[in-house]
This record gives structure tokens, sequence and C-alpha cells, in this order.
């Protein structure tokens, strides 16, 4: 049996650590209300952009611009966006086994494929699994259109360079508070329209031209598509330690509701023991 | 004049515009142009500079970044890096900005590869005082 003092001892600590998982809820639930308005405000924009651009595409030629052109495939890149922090349920890890088993998956069509990680907990999975090429920190803390701009970029020049042909992201997309979906979508070459919108192909008048256009805004859209994808990311990591942290302040009152039971139950067991002692001291004198 | 036109001015961050209006003014690529309703589809893409539009006899002015600009059946949409309206702009800020960027200016060739970074500052930094500067006076 555990003595009293044990068991006060455990109750204090439980209580310790739930009022640290309930503080990390708050601060995740704030901070997922910032993340949450953000990636509400991009989605237009980048949708509008994407509209722009495949109508734009849809009516250039498959290779009026490197960045659309279907190369040979042999060597790809995929950018893993995890996050930097822990305590957030199965945030990190079950992006990471998903980036693993697309890796393997993968692999054998590619005579060469390479990681790009954005995030601690997603280069720490995989390093030891994979070749990471680079990894990114801190990017998400602060997360501004400009460190966006930066990585499309690079991406980019490693494109046109022949560094890689393929380019895909896979990502936790923000889906709810309570889900969140994995995503890989590829960024480059730009994958061609989805011919949906074929009815009306409105025929523009064009300023600059259309090749100038086109070359201004597929790199832009690939920013946007990287914006947007961190700040999915960021909303998602927010939501999941916020659920996260949720549960294991439940689990804490559980568990100091059950440890409180013990404590008392203990507790009276010492006094009837004792007064059972008294008793018996007594009839002992009087008889 | 009945028919209008809508417009969407959107960025990153946010939806700035959502209006009706009877007249648009922007800097395209190749210059300054406008927009009436009932304007064949048009794309263009925007430098740095001045948005404005007209609605109900009073008109309103934005300063913008890059960005491009569409029209389509009397819809326009309008996406920017930035947009600040005239009465959101910090004029001292601007202009601050705007020394700085000609100091730099000045250190540097033209060759440098940090000189168009200024420039576009520098250029930024002019189109928010101007932009200021109209809504002020009126």
């Amino acid at each position: 049996m555990a003595t009293l003092k044990s068991i006060k001892k455990r109750i204090v600590s439980v209580k310790n650590t739930r009022q640290i998982t309930k503080a990390m809820k708050m601060v995740s639930a704030a901070k997922l209300r910032r993340a949450q308005d953000s990636i509400t405000a991009a989605r237009p924009y980048a949708k509008k952009l994407a509209e722009v651009l495949q109508k734009l595409a849809a009516q250039s030629e498959g290779d009026a611009h490197p960045l659309l052109a279907k190369r040979s495939a042999q060597k790809a890149l995929l950018i893993v966006i995890s996050s930097d922090r822990g305590l957030c349920g199965g945030f990190n890890a079950n992006l990471s086994k998903a980036a693993d088993r697309f890796i393997k998956e993968k692999k054998a069509d590619y005579a060469e494929f390479s990681v790009m990680t954005i995030g601690r907990k997603g280069y720490e999975f995989l390093k030891s699994r994979t070749s990471v090429r680079k990894n990114y920190e801190g990017v998400l803390a602060g997360l501004n259109y400009q460190t966006a701009a930066l990585l499309a970029h690079e991406v980019i020049d490693g494109y046109l360079a022949g560094d890689f042909d393929e380019v895909f992201v896979i990502y936790n997309a923000f889906k709810s508070v309570m889900s969140q979906d994995i995503t890989v979508q590829q960024l480059l070459p730009v994958p061609p329209a989805t011919t949906e919108s074929e009815e009306v192909v409105t025929d523009y008048i064009y300023e600059p031209s259309k090749g100038a256009l086109l070359a201004e805004l597929l790199p832009k859209n690939i920013e946007v598509q990287i914006f947007k994808a961190l700040l999915d990311s960021v909303a998602a990591e927010h939501a999941a330690r916020m659920t996260a942290m949720d549960s294991a302040s439940k689990n804490a009152n559980e568990m100091i509701g059950k440890l409180t039971l013990q404590y008392n139950r203990a507790r009276q067991a010492a006094i009837t023991k004792e007064l059972m002692e008294i008793i018996s001291g007594a009839e002992s004198v009087k008889g | 004049m009945a028919e209008k036109l809508k417009i969407e001015l959107v960025t990153p961050y946010k939806k700035v515009l959502s209006e009706e209006v009877d007249e648009i003014t922007a800097s395209g690529a190749l210059g300054e142009f406008g927009i009436l309703p009932g304007h064949a589809p048009f794309l263009s893409s925007l430098k740095i500079g001045e948005l404005s539009y007209k609605k109900d006899s009073s008109t309103f002015h934005l300063a913008v970044n890059w960005g491009y600009f569409e029209v389509a059946e009397d819809k326009v949409t309008v996406l920017v890096e930035t947009a600040e309206r005239a009465d959101e702009i910090d004029l001292e800020r601007a202009k601050i900005a705007m020394g700085l960027a000609e100091e730099e200016l000045k250190k540097l060739t033209p060759e440098d590869k940090n000189f168009r970074t200024y420039e576009a500052a520098l250029e930024r930094a002019l189109i928010r005082v101007q932009v200021a500067a109209k809504a002020a006076g009126k």
C-alpha cells in the first residue's frame, strides 16, 4: 500500500503537469485563431492567382515556359513541412511517416531523390533515413510572405539549374480544429490545368504580352503555393497541439480524481487503524 | 450610368476591397490605363504604383505593389502583394523610407545587385507619399 505521503506527492506533481498543459492549450488556442485568420485571408489570393494562371496556361503551348515543360523525371525533390516544436500529438509523427512512405514508393521511379525539410521535427526523423539536402528551422514561428518567396526562389533556381526535375511538397493541411489532412502536392513542373474550366476560353487583351505575363505569374504562383502550404501547416500545428493539450489536461484531471480517491481511502484506513489501537488499548486496561 | 464594375482587390494577407465602382485607373506594365464598364477582357501586370477608383463621384486612391489586373465581364480582379488605402499610409514613415532609399542609392552603382532593391523601395515610398498627399489634398 502506498503511503499517504507518496500519494500526496504524486497528486501535486500531476497537478503541476495539468497546469502546464492547460496553459499550453490556451496559448495554442490564441495562436490558432491568428493562424486561422491568416490562412483564410491568404486563400482567396491563392485561388484567384491559380485561376488566372490556368486560363493563361490553357492558352499557351506546353513548352511556353520552362516551369511548365515536362522533362524526363530523373531527380525529384520532396519538401517536408513539419514543425519546430513537439507536444502536438501525432502531428509530426504522422507526417514524417507519410513522407517516409512516399519516398519509399517513389524512390524506384527516379534516379535521385532528395529531401528538403522545413521544421526541426521532420528533419530529425528523416535525417537518419534518407539524405536531407537542406533543413530550415525557425521559419514557422514568424512566418511571412518574404520567407516563402525566398524558399520558392531557391526551389525554382534549383529546378531551372537542373538540380531536380520534379518537386513535391508534403504538409499537414488545416481542415478543422479536430483534424489535419496530410497533403502531397506537385509544385513543379506546374501540373496541367484540370480541364473543367473549358467552357469559356475568354480571349484576353494581354499587356505586356502573354509570354511575359506567364513568366511573371508562374514563379509568383510557386511562392504563393509555398506560402499557403506553410500557413496551412502552422494552423494545423496549433490545432493539433491544442487538441493534444486538451486531452492531456483531461487525462490529468482523471488521474487526480483517482489519486485523490486513493489518498482518502488510505487516510481513512490509517484513522481506522489508530482507533482500533486506542479501543483495544482501553479494553485491555479495563479488563 | 447604370452599369458598374465589380472590383475585388486581394493581397496574401487580406481582402482589401470588394466593391461596385464606376471607373478604375491603374498603372500597368505599359503605362497607366483606365477601365470603364463594358471593357473587353483584359489582363495586365501592374507596376508599383497608384490605383484609384471612382465611386459615386468621389475618388479613392490606393498605393499598390507588384501584382496583376484582370477584367472579365465587368468583373475586375486585382491581385497585389501589398495595397494601402490613402488614409492608411503613414506619411512620416514613407518619407523616412524615401530618404533612406535615396541615401543608399547614392552609394551604389547600377551594377550592384542591391541597386534594384533600393530602387524598388524608393519607388514604393514615392508612391505612398504621392497617394497620401492626394488624400490630404481633398
